[in-house]
């Protein structure tokens, strides 16, 4: 009795049901759009920019001081360009790093539940603006204010442009820095508070210190999308290649470069065209580096507290 | 907290260092500050500059070299079909990715693995770069020309990894009590994904989907890149040329003439209006359909 019903509950090997595998197939070549992008994009990318290291000597191209491709006498030299896109990040820097940060310190340690669950989603409306939409406001409003306040900037400077586009990355910091400090253990806090500590020493001394490479990472994150940022560049910091640090006069970033370039009409297979891919590359390996370095600090500080 | 620390702090200095704690609080306020200060001014100068020249001559005319009577129907029209694209588009790709992940990838594979780590690397690549990637394939190697098309395809692209990184959060949050449930009753897999699984997430999908088609029609690099940058007089066709809407504010801010400025700003509020519709919709979704579990 007992034999012939364990027998009767050994399943035959169960029958092969092929819709089931083509549906999972299907899935599995949804999934490989994404791999193939990422191929496209790196192929996209690379093949021209060999082709134009075959016409321009890759060490003048990257310590060459003056951009000027559409030139009779061609100058490929894309310090110029780099300088433009670190003076801008530079700007966007200094005023996305601190608000960014204060203003997670501010929902994870000191507001309420109901005023974070406000103001958090108040912060990402700032992520949901069209960045056309602050180049217009970088130009039209930012600029004529820096003047008015004595600021001699020109029309379009890199001034305008970062603190525009630092404003643009304050949720990306924000939101980030703020996930690393709530998963900071209660434990901790209470410590602290046991000892005497008041708000600012935990918040500093404490938070802070225990969520540092989430945080670092989300200024990583920050700031790649900063290097990478192309209207607000192209409309208020201009598009003139300016190898200079002054943020008031105009600069011409790699992003800026790119879309200039690739909006008008340069013929396919010429080294005009080329650069779009040249500088494409180089924007691509910056943003690729940072980004990779902030992947692994984020999986750094996971590690840490699971 | 602070209310607290006075009783603690046995050496009788509860003002010690209090002042300071009011300083750094005021700093905290202060760089909150600065994103909503700016959100502001931004809305409320657009508005100033761009609410009175909203009017039919702007939603049913053609750009024109006279601003008096430029509009932006094309632009409008063809922001509308690349919405509409992008959801057909990203939709079904983007939950098949999501569901390939979570319900039959096997996470100890190398591939599967890769995959995941290529999604969120694709995520933070700039979207200029997918432009490039848009001119180089779809413009030039592939041959179909600065179209819309084109231009909808390369947007498809560039939101599908926020596409999937919703869904996938959207299928995680569905209990597993529910599948095995299902199981117990003799279900297949697809027959538990597509009929217990899916259901019990689409508000979520629908929710991040929308969310992130709303982020990818403010897109303009990669539109330019695309080559939106044209004179269109007339209503966009999926195969022909087309300028979107944030590309025809662009080309209106650049101009130096302070009219352009102004049709500049009606322009934004009026991509502005349709990026909040599909906001509200979204959250409406997810207030009325999401579950709690």
């Amino acid at each position: 009795m007992v034999a012939a019903r364990a027998e009767s509950l050994t399943l035959a090997p169960p029958r092969k049901r092929w819709g089931e595998a083509l549906i999972k197939a299907i899935l599995a070549l949804c999934a490989l759009v994404s791999v193939a992008t990422t191929v496209g994009i790196v192929v996209a990318l690379f093949a021209p920019a060999f082709q134009f290291f075959q016409e321009v000597d890759f060490a003048d191209y990257i310590t060459g001081t003056e951009w000027a491709p559409l030139f009779l006498q061609a100058k490929f030299g894309v310090l110029p360009l780099i300088a433009g896109t670190l003076s801008v990040t530079f700007w966007a820097c200094l005023v996305a790093i601190p608000s960014g940060l204060g203003a997670a310190i501010f929902l994870s340690e000191y507001a309420r539940p109901r005023t974070r669950n406000v103001l958090k989603p108040a912060l990402e409306l700032l992520a949901g603006i069209p960045t056309v939409v602050f180049g217009y406001f970088a130009l039209t409003f930012v600029t004529p204010l820096l003047r008015d306040i004595g600021i001699h900037v020109e029309v379009f400077n890199a001034l305008s442009a970062g603190l525009v586009m630092g404003v643009m990355i304050i949720p990306t910091v924000a939101s980030l820095s703020e996930d690393a400090m709530t998963a900071v253990p209660r434990d901790l806090r209470d410590g602290a508070y046991a000892l005497g500590s008041n708000k600012l020493q935990v918040s500093t001394r404490i938070v802070v210190p225990a969520a540092v490479s989430g945080i670092v990472a989300a200024f990583v994150l920050g700031i790649s999308r900063a290097i990478g940022e192309t209207m607000i560049a192209l409309l208020a910091a201009g598009q003139q290649p300016n190898l200079t640090f002054d943020p008031r006069q105009a600069v011409e970033t790699m992003a800026a470069f790119i879309a200039a370039t690739g909006a008008g009409d340069v013929p396919t297979g010429s080294l005009e065209y080329k650069t779009i891919f040249a500088v494409g590359a180089t924007l691509f390996a910056m943003t690729l580096i940072v980004n990779a370095f902030a992947i692994r600090l984020v999986r750094r500080f996971r590690e840490a507290y699971e | 907290m602070s209310a607290t620390n006075p009783s603690v702090d046995l050496h009788g200095g509860p003002t010690r260092g209090a002042w300071r704690g009011r300083i750094f609080y005021a700093a905290l306020l202060l760089s909150l500050t600065v994103g909503f200060a700016t959100l502001g001014t931004l809305v409320v100068q657009v508005l100033k500059k761009g609410i009175g020249v909203v009017d039919p001559v702007l939603l049913t005319n053609p750009p024109s070299a006279d601003p008096a009577i430029a509009g932006a129907r094309p632009a409008i029209l063809a922001t509308l079909y690349l919405g509409i694209l992008l959801i057909a588009f990203t939709g079904p790709i983007g939950v098949g990715t999501a569901i390939y992940l979570e319900e039959y990838a096997n996470r100890n594979r190398w591939y599967n693995r890769l995959l995941e780590i290529n999604i969120q690397n694709l995520a933070a690549v700039p979207s200029i770069v997918y432009g490039i990637l848009g001119l180089a394939f779809l413009v030039r190697g592939l041959g179909l020309g600065r179209v819309l098309l084109a231009g909808a395809l390369i947007l498809t692209l560039l939101v599908l990894p926020t596409v999937i990184i919703a869904a996938r959060e959207a299928i995680r949050a569905v209990p597993g009590s529910i599948r095995e449930g299902a199981y117990a009753l003799g279900a297949t897999k697809w027959q538990v994904t597509w009929r217990q699984v899916l259901p019990a997430a689409i508000p979520g999908i629908a929710t991040g989907s929308i969310l992130a088609v709303s982020r990818a029609i403010g897109e303009t690099a990669p539109l330019l890149m695309i080559g939106a940058l044209t004179y269109i007089s007339f209503n966009p066709t999926i195969a022909g040329p087309f300028t979107a809407l944030p590309v025809q504010i662009y080309n209106w801010t650049k101009l130096p003439n302070a009219e352009f400025k102004d049709l500049a700003a009606a322009a934004i509020v009026v991509l502005l209006a349709m990026i909040l519709l599909l906001n509200a919709t979204a959250i409406w979704l997810r207030n009325r359909y999401q579950k709690k579990w």
